[in-house]
C-alpha cells in the first residue's frame, strides 16, 4: 500500500525483440498528488511514452514485459486484470498525445471521439453526451463550440486540435492525467496558450497531472517535481526549484544548456549534449552516460564499469552520478552556472 | 456538390463518346484499311449464297459504302432515335437504343444485351457480396492474428486464390461438386430469379463461389495489409486511451479506415463484372454478357461486339463516377468542389 494517489515503484518494462531485450524503462520510481505536476524530461528514445502508457496499461496483452507496481488510487495496476484497467483508462486516467492530427481519428467529427470518449464511461443518451462535448469544448477555449463541435479534426488549425483533443482527455474527470509532448507540435505562441490552459484546468479538475517533455523550458512554470530519464532510468529527480537551481547531474547540466530560449534563434543550444541517446538494447556498462559525458574522468574509472546508484543529495533530491556529492556542487557553481548566466 | 456530380456527369458522358469512337474505328475502320471492303461487310448480312447484285444493293441500302463519319453519326443516331434496316429482306425497324442489327441472327442488338443483362447482374451480385464478406473477413482475422498459423494458411490460399483462374478452379469445382459429389447443380441450369429464387441460388452458387473465390483472394491480402497498416495509427492508440473495448476499436476505429480503398476498389470491381465475366460465364455455360461476348467474337459479329463493348464500358465509367462520390463519402477529407 501507499499514501500517494500515484505511486511507481520500480517499474519496468522490457519489450523481447529479434535483435534483442529493449530495456525502455528500467526500475523507475516516482510518486504524485492530486492537485500536483510532475515533470519528466529526457531527450527522445529515454522511454518517457513507453513509461505513459505503461500506466495507462497499453502495453498489456503485448509483448512486453512488465514489473514492478503502480499504485493509483489505493489500486495496484501491473497486477490488475486487463479488463479492469481497461475500464479505468479514460475515466480515472487519461491521456494527451504529441501530434493531434494523428492521434484524432480523420474519418469521425471531432464532436463524435469526445461523445465516444464519454458514452464509454458514462451510460447516458448521445444527446446529452453531446451537450456535455459541446460545454467541453467551450471549456478549452474553443470558440463557436456548438458549431465546432461537428467539424472533422482536419478542419481544426494545430492549436484547437489539441484543445479539443484536451477536451476529449477531460470528458470523464480523470484524476490522472498524462500530456504527452502535448505542445511538441504546435508553434511556440500556441504553445504557451496551450500550457496555460492545462494549468487552469488542473487547476480546476484537481487531477494529477504528468507532463512529459524532452524540453525542459515547457516545464519550467508548470512542473512542482520534475524526473530527468536517461535511457529508461531516472538519473535525477527533485522539485522544479532542485533542478532548475542546484541541479546535480552532468545529463540535467546539459538538458539546461540546450533549453531552446526566445533570445535566439530555435537551432542555436547553449551547450549540447555531444552524441547521441543510447540504445536501450546495448545500455553501456556502468553509468549510461559516460560516453557522452564531459566529466567522466573525475569519477576515478568507475563511470564504464559500476551503475552509480540513484542516491539523496539533500532534502528528497536524487541524483545518480558517481562524482561526489560536493564535487558536483562545486562544478555546478563554478563552471556550468556561470557559462550559462554569461551566454 | 451538385455542381461537381453535373461536371462528372458530362465527364463520363464524354468519355463514353470517346470509346464509342475508338470502337467503331476499330471495329468498322481498322478492317477497311486491312483490305476488308464494303461488300464483304454486307456479305455478313446476305450470306454466302446471295449472288453479287444483292451483295451491292445491301451495300447501299445500310449505307456501307458511305463515309466512315456519316457512318459513324448513323450508328449514333440509331442509338438515341432508332433506325431502319434493309438487309435485303425488306425494311425493319430497329427502335432506340438501336445498337444495329447481328449479323448472324438478323436481330437487333440491344434486345439480346438486355435479355443476358439479368443473367450477369446475378452472378456479380452473389459473387460480390460472397467475396467482399469473405474477403474482409479473412483479412481482418488475418491482421490480428498475423503471423499465425491462420494467417500463413489463409495468405497461402489467398495467393493460389489470385493467381489461378476461374477456368482452372471452376472447372475443378464442376467436376468435384457437381458431377462427383453431386450436391451442386451442373453447368449451364441457369434458373432466372423470378421463376424461381431457390433454383436460381442453386444454379448459381458454384460459379459465385467460383468467381467470388478469386476476387476474396486479393480482397483478403488487400484488407490484411490495411488493416496492420491502420492498427499501427497513433488514433488506435488514443481509442484504446480512452478505455474502448478491444472489439470496437478494430471494427469502429481499425477497419473503418483500412475499408476506404477497399470500398473504391470493390466499386470498381463490380463496374467491370456487370459487363461480363467472361471466363466464369463460359465455364458454367451461363448465357450472360460474357458468354454472349465469346460468342460475338468467334462469329465476328460486328453489331453485337459493338453494342457489348458500348454496355460494358457504359458499366465501368459509371461504376467510376460512384466509386468517385463514394469516396468523398466515406473519407471526409475529401472534398467535393
Ligand atoms: N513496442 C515496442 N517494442 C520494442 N521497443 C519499443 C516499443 N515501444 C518502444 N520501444 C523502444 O523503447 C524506447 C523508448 O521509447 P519511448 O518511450 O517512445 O521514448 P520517448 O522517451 O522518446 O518517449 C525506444 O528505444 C523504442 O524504440
Ligand atoms: S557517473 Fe560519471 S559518467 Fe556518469 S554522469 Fe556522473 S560523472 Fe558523468
Ligand atoms: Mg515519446
Amino acid at each position: 500500500m501507499t499514501e500517494h494517489f500515484l505511486d511507481v515503484k520500480n517499474l519496468q518494462i522490457h519489450f523481447p525483440t529479434d535483435d534483442g531485450l529493449v530495456r525502455s524503462v528500467d526500475g523507475l520510481s516516482f510518486q504524485l498528488e492530486r492537485g500536483k505536476t510532475l515533470g519528466i524530461v529526457g531527450e527522445s528514445g529515454s522511454g518517457k511514452s513507453v513509461t505513459s502508457l505503461g500506466i495507462l496499461g497499453l502495453h498489456k496483452g503485448g509483448r512486453a514485459k512488465i514489473s514492478g507496481e503502480i499504485w493509483l488510487d489505493g489500486e495496484e495496476l501491473v497486477s490488475a486484470g486487463a479488463e479492469h484497467v481497461r475500464k479505468l483508462r479514460g475515466k480515472k486516467m487519461a491521456m494527451i498525445f504529441q501530434d493531434p492530427l494523428s492521434a484524432m481519428h480523420p474519418y469521425y467529427t471531432v464532436g463524435d471521439q469526445i461523445i465516444e470518449a464519454y458514452r464509454i464511461h458514462h451510460k447516458v443518451a448521445k444527446k446529452v453526451a453531446r451537450k456535455h462535448a459541446v460545454d467541453l469544448l467551450g471549456r478549452v477555449g474553443i470558440p463557436q463550440p456548438d458549431k465546432r463541435v461537428d467539424s472533422y479534426p482536419h478542419e481544426f488549425s494545430g492549436g484547437m486540435r489539441q484543445r479539443a483533443m484536451i477536451a476529449m482527455a477531460l470528458s470523464c474527470d480523470p484524476t490522472l492525467l498524462i500530456a504527452d509532448e502535448p505542445t511538441t507540435a504546435l508553434d511556440v505562441t500556441v504553445q504557451a496558450q496551450i500550457l496555460d490552459l492545462m494549468r487552469d484546468l488542473q487547476r480546476d479538475f484537481d487531477a494529477a497531472l504528468i507532463i512529459i517533455t524532452h524540453d525542459l523550458g515547457v516545464v519550467a512554470e508548470l512542473a512542482d517535481d520534475i524526473l530527468v530519464m536517461y535511457g529508461g532510468k531516472a538519473i535525477e529527480y527533485g522539485t522544479a526549484e532542485d533542478i532548475f537551481e542546484r541541479p546535480e547531474h552532468p545529463y540535467t547540466w546539459g538538458l539546461l544548456g540546450s533549453m531552446p530560449r526566445l533570445d535566439r534563434e530555435p537551432t542555436e543550444r547553449l551547450l549540447p549534449i555531444k552524441g547521441s541517446p543510447p540504445s536501450l538494447i546495448n545500455v553501456p556498462a556502468g553509468c549510461a552516460f559516460h560516453p557522452r559525458c564531459v566529466f567522466e574522468g573525475r569519477t576515478g574509472g568507475k563511470a564504464n564499469t559500476e551503475v552509480p546508484e540513484l542516491a539523496e543529495t539533500e532534502g528528497g533530491h536524487l541524483v545518480r552520478c558517481h562524482l561526489p556529492r560536493e564535487e558536483r556542487r562545486a562544478i555546478w557553481a563554478n563552471e556550468i552556472k556561470p557559462n550559462l548566466e554569461s551566454a | 456538390m451538385v455542381t461537381y456530380i453535373i461536371r462528372r456527369l458530362v465527364g463520363a458522358l464524354v468519355m463514353l463518346a470517346v470509346v464509342s469512337m475508338v470502337t467503331f474505328s476499330i471495329f468498322f475502320v481498322v478492317p477497311r484499311l486491312a483490305g476488308v471492303t464494303a461488300t464483304d461487310f454486307a456479305n455478313r448480312y446476305v450470306g454466302r449464297a446471295a449472288t453479287q447484285e444483292t451483295v451491292v444493293e445491301v451495300t447501299k441500302k445500310l449505307g456501307l459504302d458511305d463515309p466512315v463519319v456519316v457512318q459513324y453519326g448513323r450508328w449514333v443516331k440509331g442509338i438515341f432515335v432508332g433506325a431502319e434496316f434493309d438487309y435485303g429482306a425488306g425494311v425493319e425497324h430497329c427502335p432506340a437504343p438501336c445498337f444495329g442489327y447481328s449479323f448472324v441472327t438478323k436481330k437487333p442488338v440491344w434486345p439480346e444485351l438486355l435479355d443476358r443483362l439479368p443473367v450477369t447482374l446475378s452472378l456479380a451480385a452473389g459473387a460480390s457480396v460472397i467475396w467482399l464478406l469473405a474477403g474482409v473477413s479473412v483479412g481482418v482475422l488475418s491482421a490480428l492474428k498475423r503471423g499465425s498459423v491462420f494467417d500463413r494458411g489463409a495468405m497461402m490460399i489467398a495467393l493460389s486464390g489470385v493467381s489461378l483462374p476461374p477456368f482452372f478452379t471452376g472447372l475443378i469445382a464442376l467436376s468435384l461438386f457437381s458431377y462427383g459429389l453431386r450436391i451442386t447443380a451442373p453447368g449451364g441450369a441457369y434458373v432466372p430469379l423470378t421463376e424461381n429464387p431457390v433454383e436460381w441460388a442453386y444454379s448459381l452458387i458454384l460459379p459465385w463461389l467460383t468467381l467470388a473465390f478469386l476476387n476474396a483472394a486479393a480482397y483478403a491480402r488487400l484488407t490484411r495489409a490495411g488493416m496492420l497498416e491502420t492498427m499501427g495509427e497513433d488514433y488506435i492508440r488514443t481509442a484504446r486511451a480512452k478505455g474502448l473495448r478491444e472489439s470496437k476499436v478494430i471494427a469502429k476505429h481499425g477497419l473503418r479506415a483500412a475499408l476506404t480503398p477497399i470500398v473504391t476498389i470493390f466499386g470498381l470491381d463490380v463496374g467491370i463484372l456487370l459487363g461480363g465475366a467472361i471466363l466464369t460465364e463460359n465455364v458454367f455455360s451461363l448465357p450472360g454478357l460474357g458468354k454472349y461476348a465469346t460468342g460475338a467474337i468467334s462469329t465476328q459479329d460486328l453489331p453485337k461486339i459493338m453494342g457489348f463493348t458500348m454496355l460494358a464500358a457504359f458499366f465501368i465509367v459509371m461504376a467510376n463516377l460512384v466509386v468517385d462520390l463514394l469516396y468523398a463519402v466515406v473519407d471526409p477529407r475529401v472534398r467535393l468542389s
